[in-house]
């Protein structure tokens, strides 16, 4: 079995926020959620650089790490999932997350949290693959269909790579020795505790 | 004149050419030099600031802070820390209490009871403390369920049923917040006059008290081991209801390192408090007799008053009058 990484070359991300706009109609993601961003840091300034960001699936996940109920769940592919059924929207995998990739849903008084929803890698929840149930829950479950993660597939300058860890780390790695250069694939460290050589 | 435009367009032409020629070299020039040489490096910024941030066009902007790994700090805490932490000052102190139980049993009325009662507690007093008191005892099991449920109870009951009581919990734990604080500011304001510290209390503690030590040390209508409750309540109580209204209130207040370390404080104090109100509802019930009338009908025999709190009655029986405070106490005794 493949494992399932996000990759943002940010050489290469022009900031166009298409990814972040791609999930959010896919997934039907409820007005106020954001699974994907694109940060930019430095702008205006030289050397500036824009990164899309969303759950990165880490190795040895911190959030299901903390979670009071044990709700995550990892895939066969890597991929970090949660059932919203058992989730209590207490907050602590948000604490726990570097990359703040859990979201939560004002649905209580005094804004408190209701069912966290996060990025699913475009691979649903642990209801039947491609049901109503798990579409109203998580969204489109692409990687059942055997399709990859929307945001990444129509990312316009190819900045964003979603797949095989090992294959678009090897496309990265070409990138870099063809271009020359490289600012490194961000969160891979904290996420999966390694880094690409170049 | 078609010459005239002829030659202007021939000079243009030219121009063009030479500018042409002359730009030519600075894209080969630009091959040379690396586009990412000044770009910002993931980790440069981590080490720098151990968190990197940046702008979003988005609405929220606190997703704007890209990656921030000191969760990793949070998660060692809350998963080990926490939970030692937890389980000894609990545990431990539920020891403690079965061998101090064991050894020294309830500690008895030295001098039997006289049948004559004495007001400890009006009926508001009471209120206060059973609110509080019911609070509390709900939110300790309903944040200690948090921290330990999921090693102890969720493979007893199921992933399932431990969800569903979860989400209960965590909204009693909420809500309940509210009475509770309430609870510990009236605490604080009804019994403040009691128990500000003073000479008396070097006394007390130097002979044990009534619980440890064996004879009556005198107090006033608080000796020094309530006295110490007392703070620990308004102080410890103050602290959970403000680190817990930072995290029931997101980002209101601070960010996440904020919350986080909210999170420690909360659970931390927490904890802490759990064991010592065990002390505090050990002698309040079983390790003194006549100790729980004082907050049950809220009057308690002169007897057990002379003993624990001589300087109390003795203020209380000028106020009435000498031989009144018996006899008018009396009238609500006894039944």
């Amino acid at each position: 079995m493949a494992r399932m990484k996000f990759l943002c070359d940010a050489d290469r991300c022009i900031e166009c926020n298409a990814c972040v706009t791609a999930c959010k109609n896919e997934h039907e993601v409820p007005w106020g959620i954001n699974r994907r961003r694109v940060v930019t840091i430095n702008d205006g300034k030289p050397g500036e650089r824009s990164i899309s960001m969303a759950c990165m699936h880490c190795t040895d996940a911190p959030c299901a790490a903390v979670c009071p109920v044990n709700c995550f769940y990892t895939t066969a592919d890597g991929v970090v999932l949660h059932s919203k059924d058992l989730c209590i929207g207490c907050g602590y995998c948000f604490y726990a997350c570097p990359f703040g990739a859990p979201q939560y849903p004002k649905v209580g008084n005094f804004g408190s949290r209701g069912k966290m929803d996060k990025c699913t890698f475009c691979a649903g929840g642990p209801e039947a693959d491609g049901s109503k149930e798990e579409y109203e829950k998580y969204g489109a479950n692409r990687l059942a269909e055997g399709k990859l993660p929307l945001c990444a597939e129509m990312c316009s300058t190819k900045s964003l790579l979603a797949g095989d860890g090992e294959v678009i780390a090897q496309i990265y790695k070409e990138r870099v020795m063809k271009r020359g250069y490289g600012s490194g694939a961000w969160g891979w460290k904290t996420a999966y505790r390694e880094t690409i050589e170049s | 004149m078609a010459s005239i435009g002829r030659f202007i367009r021939l000079a243009i032409g030219v121009c063009a050419l030479l500018l042409f020629v002359a730009a030519a070299p600075v894209p080969s020039a630009a091959q040379q030099v690396d586009p990412a040489a000044s770009a910002v490096k993931e980790q440069q910024l981590l080490q720098e600031l151990n968190r990197i941030q940046g702008r979003v066009s988005i609405p929220d902007q606190r997703s704007g802070v890209l990656e921030q790994p000191q969760g990793r700090e949070w998660r060692e805490f809350h998963n080990v820390t926490l939970r030692w932490v937890g389980g000894i000052a609990i545990l431990g102190m539920l020891a403690l209490l079965v061998i101090f139980y064991l050894r020294r049993g309830m500690v008895r009325l030295q001098s039997g009871r006289s049948g004559r009662t004495i007001v400890r507690f009006t009926a508001f007093e009471r209120f206060v403390h059973w609110m509080t008191a019911t609070c509390f005892i709900v939110l300790a099991i309903t944040g200690l369920n948090i921290t330990f449920g999921r090693p102890l109870l969720l493979p007893l009951i199921g992933p399932e049923a431990f969800s569903e009581w979860s989400q209960w919990a965590k909204y009693a734990h909420n809500y309940l917040s509210f009475p509770f604080t309430i609870g510990v500011v009236l605490i604080f304001l009804m019994w403040i006059a009691g128990n500000i510290p003073n000479k008396v209390d070097i006394g007390w503690l130097k002979r044990g008290g009534g619980i440890v030590g064996h004879d009556h040390p005198p107090a006033y209508r608080f000796n020094a081991g309530q006295k110490a409750i007392y703070w620990i309540v308004v102080i410890g109580g103050g602290l959970v209801a403000a680190t817990g209204y930072q995290l029931m209130f997101p980002f209101y207040l601070s960010g996440i390192e904020g919350m986080q370390l909210a999170q420690i404080v909360h659970s931390i104090v927490a904890v802490l408090f759990v064991a010592v109100m065990l002390a505090h509802i050990y002698i309040g019930t079983i390790g003194m007799e006549g100790a729980f009338e004082a907050m049950g009908t809220g009057t308690v025999d002169v007897n057990w008053a002379k003993e624990h709190h001589s300087l109390w009655l003795e203020e209380q029986s000028a106020r009435t009058g000498a031989n009144d405070a018996g006899r008018k106490a009396a009238v609500t005794a006894a039944e």
